[in-house]
């Protein structure tokens, strides 16, 4: 087989994921565009690895160890986006901004740090307020 | 490896190569449904579609066991997690009108031009070269659990090390604070 046919699409995956990643706006989606882009340099070990015929298989290797970094990365990826919508009500990378410096006043519209759980917004509420009376 | 043999031209592909050309051409096209469908959970469902595709180009290269662990981890647990990840932010079913960000136009102006450069380069860099996929797999499951026990320990006990970390850290991150019942 020609070494150019997985260099090539793993190159075409590669880019697929770097529009994701850009262009969506859902955390999640964007979480999946980043897997597509792991998952071509997987192919690419692979191929380089049954190309070149190491006998150490460094490359199948360091692919298992890709794939079990993913893992790890997509589970704390989406506990840290389920924290953010839990705490935002939005998931929308877009209006995640309050560390963005836009030189005018923050928009209202923005941040809005509402949830779906009453307790937990009387309590969020509760806490600052009693920081400052203390 | 072959160069000086005389390597097969293009327009005489091997089964092989139109195998691995037609499950590549279905896991670009569900690559890109995934980035551009509108449907959220939709995208999640491509992407098992992508994935599967490239567990069957590992198979074509002779990597069995690297084949079944992307079955296995990919479309078994991360598309899962993700699923999940999705319905727990309550993603629209339906879709959504905003599903794509302002900016498409300049990720797909970066995404064209990162993907015409990298071509370019890399049919230009191995055009000529030939993987020799006969002779005895190289990524059965006992080639690859040799290599990994024998050479990788380290790594891979220090990437178990990491997978624990990780696990305590997802736990940490999405319990509930005060502990109180929800």
């Amino acid at each position: 087989m020609h070494l150019g046919y997985p260099a090539v699409l793993a190159v075409l995956l590669f880019c697929v994921g770097l529009y994701g990643v850009l262009a969506r706006r859902n955390a999640i989606l964007v979480l999946m565009s980043v897997e597509l882009m792991l998952n071509a340099v997987n192919l690419n070990l692979v191929a380089f690895d049954v190309w070149l015929r190491d006998t150490l298989h460094a490359g199948q290797a360091l692919t298992l160890f890709t794939i079990t970094i993913a893992a790890a990365e997509i589970g704390i990826g989406l506990a840290i986006v389920l924290l953010v919508y839990r705490n935002r009500g939005t998931s929308d990378v877009d209006k995640l901004t309050d560390l963005a410096d836009t030189g005018t006043e923050p928009d209202s519209d923005s941040i809005a740090p509402t949830t779906d759980n009453a307790a937990e917004t009387a309590a969020d509420q509760a806490l600052p307020a009693g920081g400052q009376t203390a | 490896m072959t160069l000086a043999a005389g390597h097969p031209g293009f327009l005489s592909p091997t089964g092989v190569e139109v195998a691995f050309l037609l499950v590549g051409v279905a896991t670009l096209g569900a690559a890109l449904v995934t980035v551009t469908t509108k449907q959220l959970v939709h995208a999640a469902l491509w992407l098992v579609v992508a994935l599967g595709g490239l567990a069957i180009e590992y198979l074509l290269l002779t990597a069995e066991f690297i084949a079944w662990v992307q079955v296995l981890i990919y479309v078994g647990s991360v598309v899962v997690l993700l699923l999940f990840g999705l319905m727990l932010t309550k993603a629209p079913i339906g879709r959504s009108a905003d599903a794509d960000s302002g900016n498409r136009w300049a990720a797909l102006t970066v995404a064209a031009a990162a993907a015409a450069t990298l071509v370019w380069v890399v049919v230009d860099a191995f055009r000529s070269t030939w993987i020799d996929l006969s002779g005895a797999a190289q990524g059965s499951a006992k080639v690859t659990g040799a290599s990994l026990f024998r050479n990788w320990v380290l790594p891979f006990e220090a990437l178990s090390v990491l997978l624990l970390a990780a696990l305590v850290g997802a736990i940490v991150l999405s319990r509930r604070k005060n502990g109180a019942p929800s």
